[in-house]
């Protein structure tokens, strides 16, 4: 009896604090109620559809070109946060310059600013006669309505990301180290490229993906200035949404739930990363 | 010479002195303060101009009108029912996951995240899917009158998906690195589960959960996608702070649009210049007690 | 308060923490539990005080077994290592906790809770601390107010784990010594974790020396000391040499040592395990000798000398400065030990 018990999850070692049955029941209730059983709701959807089914929806054309628009914005744009993360973070953790509080507080707008206000500001801001969409015009550049504010809308959801993975670990980064490098002779830009960006590069990654998977699923602040162009400038959380309201609702499930399962894998990948990232952090 | 403003102090001493690297430290602040002004301060201050374009009266207007003050309240009853329910449900998780080592407490931190890597829409889409007309409790709710999805209930649920982990996750990490030896301390001293609770545990970890209670609530008042797949737009009941700016601003009334945004951009910036002060007090919790010598 | 601790088993997962654990204190004593990390000796102090329980065996407090009492039930005053002050209290609300937290009936009004509080920082005498943060107050402060917190609830007994362990060397010592005073004055039982040796010897009435979840002696500090009775605690307690050596007919052999001064052991014929303290050794210039002087040490009351064997076997010994004064020997010269008092056991 005992060892059926303890081969169960979730069953504690013994403890003097009190509460666990009741805490922990409340929890898996709640997360069952509010997060599980909806989730799982969406795969059950989706499987009830039969793969042959599932699988053309989710070959059509529309589809396909709504996914590749999705991941390929998705991915220049955390890749662009991947570079200026790592280039603010530096400034933030390594310069001293007046408003430099200022600045750090402000990397966290997007986590706060909710993305229906940031996706009409960004296009009010880059249309052809918005503040910055004036100045790129002559130069035949067309921002807003174009994939190109896409990925300017993804770039602003996340851009903290990078940055705030980056920060804690260039911040405990032993400056000894550097300091050996130097003394053995290494220029500033060999320091940096052999010494400092290798111990920091899981976590870069990690902020990476997260940025990634954040784009990938965006929706309030891409949609005003995509354009939302069937077969153009229409991303995948879109085209869910048009599916809905066109009552489809066997497409839109079949979507949603391929993009739950890219979701997942990329979870997967992050946290994978943001281990590995610790890991060397306590090697050090 | 607007760029001596940037001339940078270097923290550690070594690094300055070479003029090289000082041009290196200008170029790269000044690269990443044009950066962070294009892509931040830009949006925001653009919001506030264009909300106050035509003046205050027309703001003032824009803010007073019936359908914006219904759609302020269902935000703030949206976020009075969800950030009590998360908060709750944050002490509680974090309860069991940090006083108590048992199997699978990893993987129930993932669960617990999952909202956090699901697409805005999709969160919406599954209440649809639970509760709408051909979902699977639809008939049910049909036949006896109840309405969930395109009304009130569907748009806290979505919301309520949307902020689950905002308070566990800030409250996780800090009660586990303060571990369980106050409060075996108070058992000792006869204290009972809910003193312990109260007098220990409770304010040890109050900045936190305020920092947790905070972002949940940006996130409940500002949450789009998730609750405009539920809501059904219907102007005057559904329709919350966001997704009344995106009507007014599909009509081209974007005087009134921003200025429903303005306050939002509001509530934000307030959030921030709090959880920087939370920040602050947060760093002072965590610092383990430093032993000096006697 | 009497304790009294009843082949006491505990396992965590895989490891074996306590492992048939019996052991009475006596009401007042000071007791030491003395062993290295992971001898289970801080884990019997959690089930002694009900932090931790027994997966098999008894606590019995005045011969009335408390495993069916909570912590909070058996008024044990706990002193945690690294001390668990309450860190948004003041000194005085964390001493004055274990009061407020009394059921309605039982408590005392606030002016004799202010009372008896003030009374106590008084006897650790810290009263002028007490409206400090925890993070505001020294290692030794901590301790103090620690004590003073676990005492305000009037415990039968004290339970103290590693109390100087975060301390350094010279506040250690001036604790110790006040820790002492403090017990005689309250006369409580009292049971302390160390694993330093010095502080279990100096401060106890009697050490249990435990290790791998086993108690390998309970003796006074003097008799431990003279008297070891396992292999693990001449080893562990003290400096002693660890020698090979044969027993023949309850005598020891051991080449090079002059062993004719030690009682005859109980030990069987056959290979043996020696332990010798440096000051059971006698040494002494000799032509002949067949050890060597290899080192020589002239620093404080004794000097220490390391001889060599013929089988290049060193062993570590020390003698006053008056004896080498009378007998000088120098780095080099050849020299005969004799052998006074040490622990054999059979080899294995």
């Amino acid at each position: 009896m005992s060892a059926t018990i303890s081969r169960l999850p979730f069953k504690p070692q013994p403890s003097v604090i009190p509460g666990f049955g009741i805490t922990l029941g409340l929890t898996l209730f709640w997360l069952t109620l509010i997060v599980l059983i909806p989730l799982v709701s969406l795969f059950l959807k989706s499987a009830s559809l039969g793969w042959p089914s599932f699988w053309e929806i989710i070959t059509a054309p529309r589809v396909l070109l709504a996914l590749r628009l999705s991941f390929s914005t998705s991915f220049i744009a955390a890749a662009v946060n991947g570079i200026f993360g790592l280039l603010v973070a530096w400034v933030l953790v390594r310069y001293e310059f007046p408003g430099r509080r200022l600045v750090d507080a402000l990397i966290d707008i997007p986590f706060a600013l909710p993305t229906a206000i940031a996706g009409i500001a960004l296009t009010t801001l880059w249309a052809q006669s918005g503040w910055l969409g004036a100045l790129v015009a002559p130069l035949g550049i067309e921002v807003a309505f174009k994939p190109l504010g896409i990925v300017i809308a993804l770039i602003f959801v996340g851009l903290p990301f990078v940055v705030r993975t980056v920060q804690p670990v260039l911040q405990d980064f032993n400056k000894e180290v550097e300091e050996a490098a130097e003394s053995l002779g290494a220029r500033p830009w060999q320091i940096f490229f052999n010494v400092i960006l290798p111990s920091i590069m899981p976590a870069a990654l990690a902020g990476f993906a997260l940025a990634f998977a954040r784009a990938l699923g965006e929706y309030g602040s891409v949609i005003f200035i995509a354009g939302n162009l069937p077969m153009v400038s229409e991303i995948a959380p879109l085209l869910i949404v048009i599916k809905l309201e066109e009552f489809s609702y066997p497409e839109a499930t079949a979507i949603a739930a391929a993009m739950l399962v890219i979701s997942f894998i990329l979870l997967l990948i992050i946290n994978a990363l943001q281990r590995w990232a610790e890991r060397r952090e306590r090697r050090r | 010479m607007a760029g001596l403003a940037f001339t940078a102090r270097p923290r550690k001493p070594g690094a300055n002195g070479k003029p090289g690297q000082r041009v290196t430290q200008a170029v790269l602040i000044g690269i990443a303060v044009l950066f962070l002004g294009i892509f931040i301060v830009l949006p925001l201050a653009i919001v506030f101009s264009m909300a106050l374009s035509q003046g205050w009266a027309a703001y003032v207007d824009a803010l007073v009108e019936p359908d914006a003050i219904s759609a302020i309240k269902l935000t703030l009853l949206t976020a009075a029912i969800t950030v009590p329910a998360n908060m709750i449900f944050g002490l509680l998780a974090a309860w069991a996951i940090t006083k108590f080592e048992f199997r699978g407490k990893s993987f129930l931190i993932t669960l617990i995240d999952l909202p956090f890597s699901v697409s805005p829409v999709i969160s919406g889409l599954v209440f649809v899917l639970l509760f709408g007309l051909q979902g699977w409790f639809g008939p049910w709710l049909q036949e006896h009158d109840l309405k969930v999805v395109f009304a009130v209930p569907g748009i806290v649920l979505a919301t309520m998906f949307v902020t689950f982990p905002f308070v566990a996750r800030e409250l996780i990490p800090i009660m586990q690195e303060q571990g369980t030896e106050e409060e075996e301390a108070a058992f000792t001293l006869g204290a009972s589960g809910w003193q312990t609770f109260w007098r220990v545990t409770l304010p040890n970890v109050k900045w936190a959960l305020l920092y947790g209670v905070l972002l949940c609530n940006a996130r409940a008042m500002g949450e789009f996608g998730a609750v405009s797949v539920v809501s059904g737009h219907i102007r005057g009941h559904t329709n919350t702070m966001p997704l009344h700016v995106e009507i007014l601003y599909n009509e081209y009334n974007f005087v009134a649009a921003f200025a429903v945004a303005s306050l939002l951009a509001l509530l934000a910036i307030v959030t921030l210049i709090l959880k920087s002060v939370l920040e602050w007090k947060l760093a002072r919790d965590r610092k383990q007690p430093i032993v000096h010598t006697a | 308060m009497r304790i009294e601790v009843v082949g006491v088993s505990r396992q965590f997962g895989e490891f074996k923490a306590l492992k048939d654990v019996s052991l009475t204190i006596q009401s007042g004593e000071l007791v030491a539990l003395l062993g290295p990390s992971g001898s289970g000796k801080t884990t019997l102090l959690r089930v002694i005080a009900g932090l931790d329980w027994a997966d098999a065996g008894d606590i019995k407090f005045d011969g009335v077994s408390a495993s069916t009492r909570s912590v909070g039930e058996r008024h044990v005053g706990f002193v945690f290592q690294h001390y668990a002050l309450f860190r948004h209290m003041t000194v005085f609300d964390n001493v004055a906790f274990g009061l407020r937290v009394r059921p309605r009936k039982e408590r005392y009004s606030n002016a004799e809770i202010e009372a008896r509080v003030n009374e106590l920082l008084q006897l650790v005498q810290i009263d002028w601390l007490a409206d400090r943060m925890p993070a505001q107050l020294s290692g030794g402060q901590r301790q103090r107010v620690a004590l003073a917190r676990a005492l305000a609830i009037e415990p039968r007994v004290l339970l103290l784990d590693e109390p100087f362990g975060a301390l350094d060397a010279k506040v250690r010592k001036e604790l110790r010594r006040w820790l002492r005073r403090l017990h005689e004055q309250l006369g409580m039982t009292s049971v302390f974790v160390t694993h330093d040796q010095e502080e279990a010897l100096e401060l106890a009435d009697r050490v249990v020396v435990m290790n791998k979840g086993r108690i390998e002696q309970i003796d006074t500090p003097g008799q431990l000391y003279d008297n070891p009775s396992t292999p693990f605690v001449s080893r562990f307690l003290g400096d002693s040499n660890e020698l090979d050596c044969h027993v023949a007919a309850g005598s020891v052999l051991l080449p090079g040592l002059d062993t004719s001064a030690l009682p005859r052991v109980s030990v069987p014929n056959g290979p043996a395990k020696l332990y010798a303290r440096p000051h059971d050794i006698a040494i002494s210039a000799a032509e002949d000798g067949e050890a060597c002087v290899r080192f020589i040490s002239a620093v404080g009351a004794n000097i220490r000398i390391e001889a060599e064997l013929p089988d290049g076997r060193v062993v570590e010994l020390t003698r006053t400065r008056e004896e080498q004064a009378e007998d000088p020997v120098a780095v080099g010269a050849r020299v005969g030990l004799r052998l006074y008092r040490a622990q054999v056991y059979p080899a294995g």
